[in-house]
């Protein structure tokens, strides 16, 4: 009975094991942070410590912003990110409204179309996307960055399932007291549907900010690359060895989403695997 | 009349529902399921970016896609990939989700550790991986080494640079199957586990035989197939670290449906290769449905 | 078959005090029921006689045994849970085999496939649905053997329950709101069924409920919890009409109890709504006292003044054979309610003036801290006359 107040020999073991294994989930972190701080000298010695002897981490981190435009990268993640979900939202909300609270012809085969689009590969409609690009000439733009990701039949699926959770009477006072129907979708709807604007915000922003592949295909100019894009540039023709200013780069793009997970880190969960969930 | 007023309303709320539907079917169609038929019909010419005229040429595409050692390779690779990264994915954040689950303390601590790679930019992260794997620099050669282990050079090397990839996949994945675990354990009811230790199933090992492991029966399959699809999804490691490089070794599905399509500009055989890809994809999702229909779900 | 004997325990979660020193001894063979309002710490008592709570002080024996530091399997106790905690991947057989096959088979025979070879496993498995089957057909569920728990009723998940409690014959019987997800038909047939089980069984039972039918019903005692303490153990008739405090008389009883304010006065009398009642109070002259009477303890009378209550009908309610007729007395803040038989009170209207007579006997007094005053036995028969005179 008394035991309870000690430590149990297995609560050690539980702790024991658990911080072996996120210590070493974040080697790849800690590595790249030690190496962001060192001098070429001390990256490529035989010895090892984590951090550096002679502090050199102004030195990296202005290579890294200087030699290549990482702000601009950065900026345009921003941008391209912001873009996306200001337009997922204003096309998938009604849409979802429509799905969750009307009832019309053709609603179940839409319901049918957005489910078949939420199984699709992204990747596999690349090729069409890049030919549609190239006929509407906006290849190499922000406009290629963004326009695939317009409508998001995930966003769409969300939102109907979160309004279908919101009663039906809460749409019918607002009918009498004479609002139209799309003012129901952004001053009822939305705002009570504030936790899934959040949860899809962070899905969103999250996987468009890592995306790779779509950047890869959709522009060339090293004045509209995303950070992935960006880095890998960064890599393949600047750094070759330098790894100091390259990690310092790798640093500076993974850090905001970091420092937002660290900060909001319920939303970040629920936003991520929500998405799987569903 | 006042049928007609009923009538009216109902033409009004159609009316209102595919203004606001509306833009969100169109853009669907044009940038989802127009470019899936245009996949599918491209694969059927021979067809290149660029080309002003194109022939039907049937399934001539698919035969030279199979035909393909190089292909050949990307799928066996992709496969393998995949088998090492859904059972190490599963199983490693199955077992930190029980070990979170097992006490008390610091769970929110332990779970933002394991989540954390999961959000993390992949590509940035990747050059941290060629870091640590460097030959002569990287930390885990110079580990090995001062244990008197034998070294490689990772991802150079045929034999070592799929596993090593996977390895980072289930690096990446592994906070994500945690979380989902951990869901599935938080919904499993206390009751249970009293009915247990009555019962006599009160060692640690039979409470997980009788009540948490089947109980997580419908998770794992939802795991399972999530995970596989994120695997077969795999890129940007690729892309970054290996180029599918040595030789083939470390090609898979979507490097090189990526490379033909828009670096050596095989339109028609890309169209092919994303079609397989697409139809793997699509099975798996499928089979998730029908096996969450019929088998897992005990209620 | 076990006496179960319960010493001082106590128990806390953090600064809550859950249980306050109870003490308690249960016969064996008895049906035991723990009652009170949800929160009184009922469901924690019984969970530490399971032994899946730790209790902070005292100790539980079973029969001569104390068990405070054994695993819930060694106690030789079952339970039978308010959600049932049937193990939905199993079947019914599988749930109800599970306690056995842990008890009888070694782990290395609990192995998938591997332990069937075994010797020894075919035997005991083989018994085992020996035994199996025959508590699954005394409970009437022989035909869902195959079944999983998900495909069955609520009253069906119920009996297996029971089942898997029943079939390794356990010394004590553990029942924590068993009937309470069970609609209200069911629950009285199902109530019935309990009552039979235990009779059957001849074991001892331990049943938490904060349903007075149930407790009523099924009963040899109920032992009433309230806020961490019991308040009193007596059989459900007792209970009832003898209570030790005021709380219980309020909590057992619907309609509920009337409570009304009275002061005690000399010479066996007491002071209540506007009359005197000719009752004898243990307590000094001028103390405030509470007085109970059940609904059904008053009768009509025609005239008012001493031995009755007089006051304006506010309501009456038409329950078929009774009537329940709510009356404002002058000076209580709120209405007393009589329960009369619908026959001898044919014509009750609303504003009537109405005198109801008390049998003093069967008027409850409670001091000013709850605690219940019983009369003196000599002031039993003067009582009685003067209802006769009153009339």
């Amino acid at each position: 009975m008394s035991a309870r107040h000690f430590v149990h020999p297995t609560a050690i073991l539980r702790h024991a094991a658990l911080l072996s294994s996120g210590t070493l989930i974040l080697v790849p972190f800690v590595w790249m942070l030690s190496l962001s701080l060192k001098p070429p000298g001390e990256i490529f010695g035989a010895s090892f410590s984590l951090l550096p002897h002679h502090w050199y981490a102004v030195e990296n981190y202005q290579r890294a912003l200087t030699s290549a435009p990482l702000l601009r990268y950065m900026a345009n993640g921003l941008i391209v990110c912001a873009a996306i979900l200001a337009l997922q939202i204003a096309v998938c909300a009604p849409a979802g409204y429509a799905l969750a609270k009307l009832r019309f012809k053709g609603r179940d085969v839409i319901f049918a179309l957005v489910l078949i689009g939420l199984l699709l590969p992204h990747q596999v409609l690349s090729l069409p996307l890049f030919i549609l690009g190239y006929q509407l000439n906006i290849l190499n733009t922000y406009a290629a960055l963004i326009f695939p990701y317009v409508v998001s039949p995930f966003g769409i699926f969300l939102f109907r399932q979160f309004f279908k959770t919101i009663p039906d009477d809460v749409v019918h006072a607002a009918r009498l007291d004479g609002l139209p129907e799309i003012s129901i979708v952004w001053r009822i709807m939305v705002p009570m549907a504030l936790p899934a604007v959040i949860a899809f915000s962070i899905f969103s922003v999250v996987s468009h900010w890592n995306d790779l592949f779509w950047p890869l295909i959709a522009v060339r100019s090293e004045e509209l690359m995303p950070p992935p894009l960006g880095i890998m540039a960064f890599r393949n023709e600047e750094a070759g060895n330098d790894y100091g200013p390259l990690m310092a780069a790798a640093t500076l793009v993974v850090l905001p989403l970091v420092l937002a997970f660290v900060a909001a880190q319920r939303w970040f969960v629920e936003g991520l695997t929500g998405g799987a969930v569903k | 009349m006042k049928n007609r007023r009923l009538r009216s309303n109902r033409l009004m709320e159609t009316l209102a529902a595919w203004v606001l539907v509306g833009p969100a079917v169109a853009l669907l169609v044009v940038l989802f399921f127009v470019p899936v038929g245009a996949v599918f019909l491209i694969a059927l010419t021979d067809w290149q970016f660029g080309a002003r005229t194109l022939n039907f040429i049937g399934l001539a595409n698919f035969r030279e896609v199979f035909s393909d050692p190089g292909f050949r390779a990307s799928l066996a690779n992709t496969v393998i990939y995949v088998l090492i990264v859904v059972p190490g994915t599963v199983l490693a954040g199955l077992l930190v989700a029980l070990l979170i689950e097992s006490g008390k303390s610091l769970r929110t601590f332990y779970r933002a550790i394991h989540f954390v790679p999961f959000m993390a930019t992949l590509t940035a992260m990747a050059i941290a991986w060629e870091a640590l794997l460097h030959p002569t620099i990287g930390l885990v050669n110079q580990t090995l080494g001062a244990l008197g282990l034998p070294t490689a050079n990772w991802l150079r090397d045929e034999a070592t640079v799929l596993p090593v990839l996977a390895a980072i996949g289930i690096w990446q994945n592994l906070g994500f199957s945690m979380v989902l675990f951990l869901a599935g354990l938080k919904s499993i009811p206390r009751d249970l586990y009293d009915a247990a230790d009555i019962d006599g199933a009160d060692s640690w090992l039979d409470r997980l035989r009788t009540v948490t492991l089947p109980m997580l029966g419908p998770v794992t399959m939802f795991v399972v197939i999530v995970v596989a699809l994120r695997a077969f999804e795999a890129f940007d490691t690729v892309k970054v670290l290996t180029q599918g490089g040595p030789g083939h070794a470390s090609e898979v599905l979507l490097f090189t449906l990526y490379r033909e399509s828009f670096e050596y500009l095989r339109t028609g055989y890309g169209a092919a290769v994303a079609v397989v890809f697409l139809v793997i994809v699509m099975v798996l999702t499928l089979s998730q449905a029908r096996v969450m229909d019929n088998r897992v779900h005990y209620q | 078959m076990a006496t179960v004997s319960i010493d001082t325990i106590s128990k806390r979660y953090g600064e809550t005090v859950v249980l306050r020193d109870v003490s308690l001894s249960i016969g064996d063979g008895e049906f035991l029921t723990l009652l009170g309002p949800s929160g009184c710490g009922k469901s924690t008592l019984l969970r530490i006689i399971a032994g899946l709570e730790v209790h902070d002080g005292g100790s539980v024996s079973i029969g001569e045994r104390v068990v405070d530091h054994l695993r819930p399997k060694l106690r030789d106790v079952a339970m039978v849970f308010q959600s049932y905690a049937l193990y939905p991947h199993m079947t019914v057989a599988g749930n109800m085999a599970l306690p056995l096959r842990m008890r009888r088979l070694r782990a290395w025979q609990r192995l998938p496939l591997v332990g069937r070879m075994l010797p020894g496993t075919r035997k005991a498995d083989a018994e085992i649905e020996t035994e199996v089957s025959r508590t699954a057909k005394a409970l009437g569920i022989g035909h869902l053997l195959g079944r999983k728990p998900g495909q069955l009723s609520g009253g069906q998940r119920q009996r297996v329950a029971v089942g898997r409690a029943m079939v390794r014959r356990p010394a004590i019987f553990l029942m924590d709101e068993p009937l309470s997800n069970l609609d209200a038909k069911l629950r009285v047939q199902m109530r019935a069924e309990i009552k039979e089980l235990h009779q059957r069984l001849g074991i001892t039972f331990i049943y938490v409920t904060h349903d007075q039918a149930e407790a009523m019903t099924l009963s040899d005692r109920v032992a009433v919890m309230l806020d961490g303490e019991l308040l009193q153990v007596a059989p459900p008739q007792e209970i009832y009409a003898d209570p030790d405090d005021r709380r219980i008389a309020e909590f057992i009883g619907s309609p509920k109890i009337n409570m009304l304010d009275a002061i005690a006065r000399e010479h066996g009398l007491v002071d209540v709504a506007g009359t005197t009642l000719a009752i004898e109070a243990d307590a000094l002259p001028g103390t405030p006292l509470a007085l109970g009477i059940r609904p059904e303890a008053f009768q009509l009378t025609e005239y008012g003044g001493t031995g009755a209550l007089t006051g304006a009908v506010r309501l009456v309610e038409h329950m078929g054979s009774d009537l329940f007729v709510h009356l404002d007395l002058p000076g209580a803040d709120h209405p007393l309610i009589a329960r009369l038989l619908a026959e001898r009170a044919p014509t009750i209207t609303p504003g009537q003036t109405l005198h109801l007579g008390v049998r003093p006997d069967r008027v409850l007094l409670f001091a000013p801290d709850g605690r219940r005053l019983r009369p003196r036995r000599d002031a039993v028969a003067p009582v009685t006359s003067l209802r006769e005179y009153g009339r």
